[in-house]
């Protein structure tokens, strides 16, 4: 988190500002004047001149890449093997997944109106937009503890076959990640409720943000190759 | 006397170190992400649509084409890495290609493209 708000000594009259690089000096230490990453905050001097937060959000996304790659490969090895029990043909509700699908398409859109706002310092249209898609993520998950329900009931458990594990982890990874989502957007809703200094949050939204647009991703390929694709 | 004070300094200084970072998607219009959400949205009634059509042998890879689209659509637009610096893009992509080629590698080691 960058800290916006410095407090400054007298002696400090910024005499050795630099506005070619951004760069102001602050109480003894170089602030970047970084309204890309974080618009109005000011951030350290880093060595790539770049947000570090960021930077972990896209390595930490990347490594992400690696996690769900594994749980759909499982899931494309084993989706054929469920002798006995009901299979992927049986049990897929396509036109409830499809508005599932739709409504966490459209959460996406939701948080980048928010990123949107947060730039331009609008905290009231933040936290509406930052609620708004937090509301279509409890949906998306809604409809998944509707559709696990369902397949329970039919006689699809955790361990019945190993179509069914593979598939469980797979979708339950990904429904923990919307969760632990909806749970970081509405935390971020109450610090900007309570922050002191308006529109500062901009960076913080923008990562979670990223995080929340990568949930979405990784559901356009579970969609594709484990729902649209037939085993 | 102390005082406090919010660095910044809007947009008047420069971005030496960050070429593109920011400066483009930062002022993108809300009607410009609404008009690429109703395209997504248009995209994924498209995939909808071919899973109740026999396209035969075109079905998998018409829909895996439209993955891709709006993979690189949301990465692109929605997550700025088109606008954002290349290091983003590495960083993200760098991951993305070792999962792809490393789980394709695993598939074809347990013969799982020689039924298809």
């Amino acid at each position: 988190m960058s800290e916006t708000t410095l407090t400054e000594s007298p002696a400090d009259d910024h005499s050795g500002d630099d506005p070619a690089t951004g760069v102001v000096h602050v109480g003894g230490e170089n602030v970047v004047d970084d309204h890309g990453g974080d618009h109005g905050s000011g951030h350290m001097v880093t060595s790539t001149g770049l947000s570090n937060n960021k930077l972990a959000m896209w390595l930490f996304l990347g490594s992400e890449c690696l996690l769900f790659g594994g749980l759909i490969s499982t899931y494309m090895l084993y989706r054929g093997r469920h002798t006995g029990s009901p299979g992927p043909a049986q049990l897929w509700d396509i036109p409830l997944t499809s508005v599932s699908s739709f409504v966490l398409l459209m959460s996406s859109l939701t948080m980048v109106l928010a990123v949107s706002a947060a730039q331009q310092r609008d905290d009231r249209l933040t936290t509406l937009w930052l609620t708004v898609t937090a509301l279509l993520g409890a949906t998306f998950v809604g409809a998944q503890v509707y559709e696990f329900t369902t397949f329970y009931y039919e006689g699809l458990g955790f361990t019945t076959s190993l179509f069914s594990s593979s598939f469980f982890t797979l979708t339950g990874f990904h429904g923990v990640h919307v969760t632990v989502g909806i749970i970081m957007l509405m935390a971020l809703v109450g610090i900007i409720t309570r922050s002191k200094v308006p529109g500062d949050k901009a960076e913080v939204v923008e990562l979670i943000g990223l995080y929340w647009h990568f949930v979405d991703i990784v559901w356009i390929v579970i969609f594709t190759l484990v729902y649209l694709i037939p085993a | 006397m102390t005082s406090t004070e919010h660095v910044d300094h809007g947009h008047q200084t420069g971005h030496a170190e960050e070429g593109p970072h920011d400066e483009s998607h930062a002022h993108k219009p809300n009607s410009f992400y609404i008009k690429v959400a109703i395209a997504l949205a248009i995209v994924t009634a498209v995939e909808v649509g071919l899973y109740y059509l026999d396209l035969g042998k075109l079905f998998m890879p018409t829909l895996l084409i439209l993955m891709v689209v709006k993979f690189v659509t949301v990465v692109s637009l929605f997550m700025h890495l088109r606008f954002d610096n290349k290091l983003f893009s590495w960083l993200f992509y760098s991951g993305l290609f070792l999962a792809v080629f490393v789980y394709l590698a695993a598939l074809m080691t347990f013969r799982f493209f020689d039924g298809s």
